[in-house]
């Protein structure tokens, strides 16, 4: 205890000195690690550049302005595409994600020891791979274009939605299932009745949050092959036509800051 | 010792919530403060700490002007009047002991207290406290873990560590049990008595009040209505603070000993309203 | 129904949910507008038949690779890539976190004087809407190739997400507690230590860890432009239609997250 008897009085400390010395063991192995893991970032940095960093930042930003403002023509179908393919794939995703959320929850998994380790490998791999790297391994499968595109946005959200969606199932409220049971209704209709009504507002909330997710991935899966206003944004870094690049990040910023108010709103609506 | 002189309090929405107040509390004295919701009492105990910033008016504490002060002279000012809340406000994830030698940070600066080396004599002085409201064994447990009645005591101790001249009570009781208020109640009004110890309590309750205190200020829409000794608490008196009722039943009741929990009980029904 | 027992009044009557929007035109109208929506976006997706039915063989492959993973023709450029990737995880969160705090005291608004406020309000808004892997580029044309430009990139983007649902939390700390601590004539840090560090440290420990996750699997990405760890030897791997080491590179993500979400699950149990 960190009270302690000294010579009649009586001390004390807001830890006792073992966990005391433990904290601050653990603080030096952090600072430790911390200061490694730099050490080998600054080995293999030409520091040359970083000092250079503040000229060239300048240079690219005097070339950036102003935008080229005649290029949004071009800009229209692939901005279209970019759209579809975050609602395409969000609505893949959603096909695919109920299942795996019904078999990874707790409460209505139809085997805890056999398909909820499944659900659940495909939820975190699913997770744990950017749709960036869905993309490539999609462009290098079929190619580049949008439907590599969807189905990349398709994969990384399987694992986002059913996460989430499994979350809610399992914190519904067991009483109202019990009662549907309770009248005699089957498995499907317990769920039905019992189960959706509870879940519905959480699936809508969780669907619109990850289409709005998707709209700000998808913008860049071009950058991979995989469709979408990424292209644009790719063939203009590659002829370095900064003015290009600018106007198609501020439309991205547009389309982004859209995205979020409609999701915004919708979630509002719903809750 | 505290004098508010024409302190009024007025929000930004336009709302007076203080119109003009006068208030003399000398050393020592144990004031309840009562009326009805919205009358003004909370904010009237958190406009003399500046808790709440007045709008005009003196608030003079130990012949000082408390409303003129800089940052540090608020301070060295909060220091000397301890402040005990509704509900405990004690910060639940610190242990007892860091809570009760948190009244003690207007006195140390800030590194100290970031490694909580509190002086000796501080921790000394924890140790007295939380032994006199009966919390001894408890100095290591975290704050979340206690019951309503033994966080009111926290809450009790840190504002005492301060050394203060002066409490602001703000209803104590309003979330324990009538045993526990009464409590509470006791064991508030007995530290004033051992400490000399001013005490402004904003309570609910006024067969609780009755019972411990001796002065007793009715507070209507920001204003003084009622200012004297708990035994002139007449139906009359009670219709001026609070509106029409019929009080005859509630007073006699309480009169009662045997039924002093249930007037209690009614006197927080009638806090209701 | 009929064995009931309603009268005859009532069994003439039907019943149907109530429908979620109320006006039926509305109703009518938002469906037909999903229906061509959906039509006109699957026309575009401009399936190239013969070229998946090429890809199905080499999507096989990679199916198949997944059972057996080849960690070894490349292990050395896994195993660099990998430690790449941790050491840049470890460096961007940890500046990333130290950035994001002071920017998420400044971004509370009941703590935090409103020019103040703003300004950090406007830093959290332009790191959140700007992509990783665009800020990653510029960095990458401003700071040169390699993994400085990764771990600044991470740490920008930890900026927008830490600060922002920090501040949240400490929006919404209990005003009480922190009204005591004021009142005992405490300054503005012991304020802040007393009264608002207790009440959103559970919050910045399960943030940090969760961020340290995010940071990993970002890692991966950022080196597809050339910001260092494990994402350019990925690439070179889907180049060169390596799937075996592809997969195994995937594994070895999909395990480090997995272990990653189970010790932050312990640890942040135990700070509750």
């Amino acid at each position: 205890m960190p009270i302690t008897e000294h010579a009649g009085a009586k001390l004390w400390q807001r830890r006792t000195t073992g966990r005391q010395f433990a904290i601050w063991f653990g603080w030096l192995l952090g600072v430790a690690l911390f200061l490694y893991c730099w050490k080998q970032i600054s080995d293999v940095t030409t520091w040359y550049f970083f000092w250079d960093a503040p000229r060239i930042a300048g240079d690219i930003g005097g070339r950036m302005v102003p935008p080229r403002w005649s290029y949004i023509d071009k800009l229209w179908v692939p901005l279209w595409d970019t759209l579809n393919i975050a609602t395409l794939g969000t609505a893949l995703a959603i096909v695919m994600a109920v299942p795996v959320a019904f078999m990874a929850a707790r409460n209505t998994t139809p085997s805890a020891t056999l398909i909820r380790p499944i659900a659940l490998l495909i939820i975190v791999s699913s997770r744990s791979i950017n749709s960036l790297i869905w993309a490539l391994l999609l462009v290098s499968i079929i190619g580049p274009g949008i439907l590599a595109g969807t189905i990349a946005i398709g994969l990384r959200s399987i694992g986002f939605i059913a996460k989430l969606l499994y979350e809610a199932i399992e914190e519904i409220d067991k009483n109202q299932v019990e009662a549907i049971s309770a009248t005699g209704a089957s498995r499907w209709q317990g769920m039905a009745y019992g189960i959706m009504p509870q879940i519905a507002p959480a699936f809508a909330g969780i669907t619109v949050f990850r289409w709005d997710i998707n709209i700000r991935e998808s913008t860049v899966l071009g950058l991979v092959g995989a469709g979408g206003i990424g292209l644009q944004l790719q063939s203009s870094l590659n002829v370095l036509a900064w003015p290009q690049v600018t106007l198609i990040l501020i439309t991205i910023l547009i389309a982004v800051l859209f995205s979020e108010w409609v999701s915004a709103k919708v979630r509002h609506a719903i809750i | 010792m505290l004098r508010l002189e024409k302190l009024v309090k007025q929000y930004k929405t336009g709302d007076k919530a203080l119109k003009g107040v006068d208030l003399e509390v000398p050393r020592g004295q144990v004031l309840a403060l009562i009326g009805p919701s919205g009358a003004g009492k909370s904010t009237l105990i958190r406009c003399i700490n500046r808790l709440v910033e007045p709008s005009s008016g003196r608030i003079e504490l130990n012949g000082e002007d408390v409303t003129r002060l800089g940052a540090g002279g608020l301070r060295q000012a909060r220091r000397r009047m301890g402040m005990i809340f509704q509900e405990y406000a004690l910060v639940e994830r610190l242990t007892v002991m860091e809570n009760v030698l948190s009244g003690q940070l207007g006195y140390v600066g800030f590194w100290r207290s970031y490694f909580r080396r509190f002086p000796q004599a501080a921790v000394e002085e924890a140790f007295r406290l939380l032994q006199r409201v009966g919390l001894e064994q408890f100095a290591d447990k975290r704050a979340d873990q206690l019951s309503g009645g033994q966080r009111q005591r926290v809450g009790i101790a840190r504002a005492l560590i301060q050394g203060p001249d002066l409490l602001l009570v703000d209803e104590p009781t309003a979330s324990l049990d009538p045993k526990t208020s009464r409590q509470i109640m006791r064991l508030i009004c007995e530290l004033c008595a051992e400490r000399q110890l001013a005490a402004i309590i904003n309570i609910h309750d006024v067969a609780l009040a009755q019972m411990f205190v001796q002065r007793i200020v009715g507070l209507r829409q920001g204003e003084v209505v009622y200012d004297g000794t708990p035994d002139r608490m007449t139906p009359e008196v009670l219709t001026e603070i609070y509106g029409e009722e019929d009080w005859a039943a509630t007073r006699d009741k309480g009169a009662g000993d045997g039924h002093a929990a249930q007037a209690v009980a009614e006197g927080d029904a009638m806090a209701a309203m | 129904m009929s064995d009931t027992g309603f009268d005859a009044q009532d069994l003439a009557r039907r019943w149907r949910p109530p429908p979620l929007i109320a006006s039926a035109r509305l109703r009518w109208l938002l469906g037909l507008g999903a229906a061509i929506y959906f039509a006109l976006a699957i026309g575009t997706l401009e399936v190239n038949w013969l070229r998946i039915y090429e890809g199905l063989d080499r999507g096989w492959a990679f199916v198949i690779a997944f059972t057996d993973p080849d960690f070894s023709t490349r292990w050395i450029d896994i195993r660099d890539g990998l430690i790449e990737s941790l050491v840049m995880t470890v460096t961007s969160t940890v500046i990333g976190i130290a950035i994001s705090i002071p920017i998420a005291f400044g971004a509370a608004r009941n703590i935090a004087p409103l020019p103040v406020y703003l300004l950090c309000r406007a830093i959290i808004a332009v790191s959140r809407s700007l992509q990783e892997i665009i800020i990653a580029i510029f960095f990458v044309a401003i700071f040169g190739f390699g993994p400085l430009a990764g771990v600044l990139t991470l740490s920008f983007a930890t900026i927008g997400f830490l600060s922002k649902l920090l501040a949240e939390d400490i929006e919404d700390i209990d005003k009480g507690q922190a009204e005591a601590v004021r009142a005992t004539g405490a300054r503005w840090l012991q304020l802040m230590n007393y009264g608002i560090q207790p009440q959103v440290m559970p919050r910045l420990i399960g943030l940090s860890l969760y961020r340290l996750d995010i940071n990993f699997r970002e890692s991966a990405v950022v080196g597809l432009v050339g910001a260092g760890g494990i994402g350019a030897t990925l690439n070179t791997a889907f180049d060169r239609y390596e799937f075996d080491t592809a997969a195994a590179i995937l594994i070895s993500i999909i395990g480090i997250v997995m272990i990653a979400e189970y010790s932050s699950g312990l640890i942040r149990a135990r700070v509750q």
